[in-house]
């Protein structure tokens, strides 16, 4: 029986092949180099978290539309009835507002929660560390786009017309998700040390949700809340994404440039954090 | 058998620098006096200034060199620092004194099958574990067919993994470990694992390797497995090189002095 020969294509750990323990690249510059090397890595981690999702429930795919419009039915009819917002507008403007808010916060709870839940791996086999922030976030990329189809629909259905700037619809994602990345890095990072990070994290984005004008409109609260929400970041992630989803409209250059300063901002900061410890990961998990 | 893949050799000059240098190694795991596991501790321990640690050196001033076409042996008790060694020269963990310098890339075979996905197809699987190896997902669809063949596992390819036994999965991990015949072969007692013709196999791939010039490193509580597989070995005990040399002489020592 003759066995098949294993193949000589190379290029994995390093293109040159040499590994020097006391000549790595700054960690900085090195995990982003692994990644790039790893990008398939990522693509199959976002099938795997895709596919496992789907695999075991019955209504599969469509959990992720539908999750967001219950919340958005209980919303709607509560405030409709309570604070006699108008039905129909609200109805889209909360839906908007949860798709950007849930988006950050599954992302980054998914970020800390893959890290850790690889920890067996980290300390078997060498890989990027990264690659499981950023495939939290390529999975929450699937499932914010499959949660846009029903939004269109009931955008349509609510008499609101689809405008062309729904085409820049990337630029706040791209926006949120630089800033769930940075912010998923970092809290995955602290997550490796301490248990403890990730309830505490779940209870702050309890906090954080409701000091984000994610159900109210921010003109409805008083000058003084105000002031408290603009030192929110995702005030104004948020904000962009409904500009234009909800609006309709190109954001403002202010609007823009805040969004973009924000995420850019975290996004380095988080990097810096994770890949200066991502060496240490192996002893402590 | 290999006739075809031994034209497909690895380029080893003769005047190559060894495949690993291992120079004054020592890893170090500083473990807290008592556990901090939440962070509310730490911070309390931490401004009452009093966070202590102990450290424990896993491996204390190792060093020594394997070269191409070498099978080198690593015996030594439970504890004595065996695969954190072996972490090391994998790149797993990163030496906190000395230096490990591989001149190669590396196949580790460190706990086949870490990452496999039990909800997942045994085809997706070997994508996934593939890619967790480093290999791109052009290069795994190339070896495809190979790595099923040697696992012989063309039947179950499109089942979940959760229905294999662990003999299967032992399988197919080691078909998609050592499917590129990468220059520098890290094995960690994998070959426990399936059954005696399996084993066999894997013997048979690992002198393919090694018949190519690879240098393959390997960890083995057995000692009978490590002096018929190795030329040199190192005996570690407590993170220390109690012997190097040749294999059947260091493994002799090691066993006159534990038996």
């Amino acid at each position: 029986m003759a066995l098949p020969p294993p193949s000589t294509t190379s290029a994995s750990v390093s293109e040159s092949g040499l590994y020097d323990s006391a000549r790595r690249p700054p960690p900085f510059v090195e995990e982003f180099l692994a990644l790039l090397r790893y990008r398939d890595l990522v693509a199959q981690l976002i099938l795997r978290n895709v596919k496992a999702r789907y695999k075991r429930s019955i209504l599969g795919v469509a959990w992720t539309m539908i999750n967001p419009l219950l919340t958005m039915l209980v919303l709607t009819l509560v405030f409709s009835a309570v604070f006699r917002f108008p039905t129909r507008q609200y109805a889209l403007y909360v839906l908007s507002g949860l798709l950007a808010w849930n988006f950050f916060a599954q992302t980054t709870v998914a970020a800390m929660g893959d890290l850790i839940w690889s920890g067996g791996l980290i300390g078997r086999i060498y890989l990027p560390k990264s690659a499981f922030a950023v495939s939290a976030i390529g999975t929450g990329l699937v499932n914010l786009l499959l949660a846009l189809v029903p939004f269109a629909i009931i955008a349509v259905a609510v008499g609101g017309p689809i405008r062309p700037a729904f085409l820049l619809l990337p630029i706040p994602i791209l926006c949120l998700a630089g800033f769930a990345l940075g912010i998923g890095l970092a809290l995955s990072t602290a997550a490796v040390y301490f248990q403890d990070v990730m309830p505490m994290y779940e209870i702050l984005l309890t906090a954080w949700l409701y000091l984000t004008p994610v159900i109210y409109p921010i003109d409805l609260v008083p000058p003084a809340v105000q002031a408290v929400l603009r030192w929110n970041p995702m005030t104004y992630l948020v904000g962009l994404f409904r500009s234009v989803v909800y609006d309709g409209q190109a954001p403002r250059p202010d609007a823009l440039l805040a969004a973009v300063g924000i995420s850019l901002v975290t996004l380095l900061a988080g990097w810096w954090v994770f890949s200066r410890r991502a060496r240490e990961f192996a002893y402590h998990v | 058998m290999f006739e075809a893949a031994a034209t497909e050799r690895i380029e080893a000059p003769a005047a190559k620098p060894p495949a690993i240098s291992v120079e004054n190694l020592s890893v170090c795991f500083r473990v807290p006096h008592e556990r901090y596991a939440s962070l509310k501790e730490f911070a309390i321990r931490w401004a009452q200034g009093r966070l202590t640690y102990v450290d424990f050196w896993a491996l204390r001033e190792v060093d020594f060199e394997v070269g191409w076409g070498e099978i080198f042996g690593i015996v030594g008790p439970n504890g004595a620092g065996k695969t954190t060694l072996l972490k090391t020269i994998a790149g797993v963990l990163h030496p906190m004194r000395g230096r490990v310098v591989v001149r190669g890339e590396r196949a580790p075979l460190l706990e086949l099958g870490a990452g496999f996905h039990p909800e997942l197809t045994g085809r997706e699987n070997v994508y996934l574990y593939g890619t967790l190896l480093g290999n791109t997902r052009r290069e795994l669809d190339a070896r495809f067919r190979s790595i099923v063949d040697f696992a012989e596992l063309w039947e179950f390819i499109d089942a979940p993994l959760r229905t294999y036994s662990t003999g299967m999965g032992a399988r197919l991990a080691f078909a998609v470990a050592t499917s590129r015949l990468a220059p520098v072969l890290l094995i960690d007692e994998v070959l426990a694992v399936g059954d005696v013709r399996f084993q066999e196999r894997c013997r048979g791939r690992m002198d393919e390797f090694r018949r190519q010039g690879a240098c393959i490193l390997f960890v083995s509580h057995d000692p009978a497995l490590v002096m018929d597989l190795c030329q040199r070995a190192v005996w570690l005990e407590s993170g220390r090189v109690r012997a190097l040399g040749p294999a059947h002489e260091v493994v002799e020592q090691y066993v006159a002095a534990s038996g």
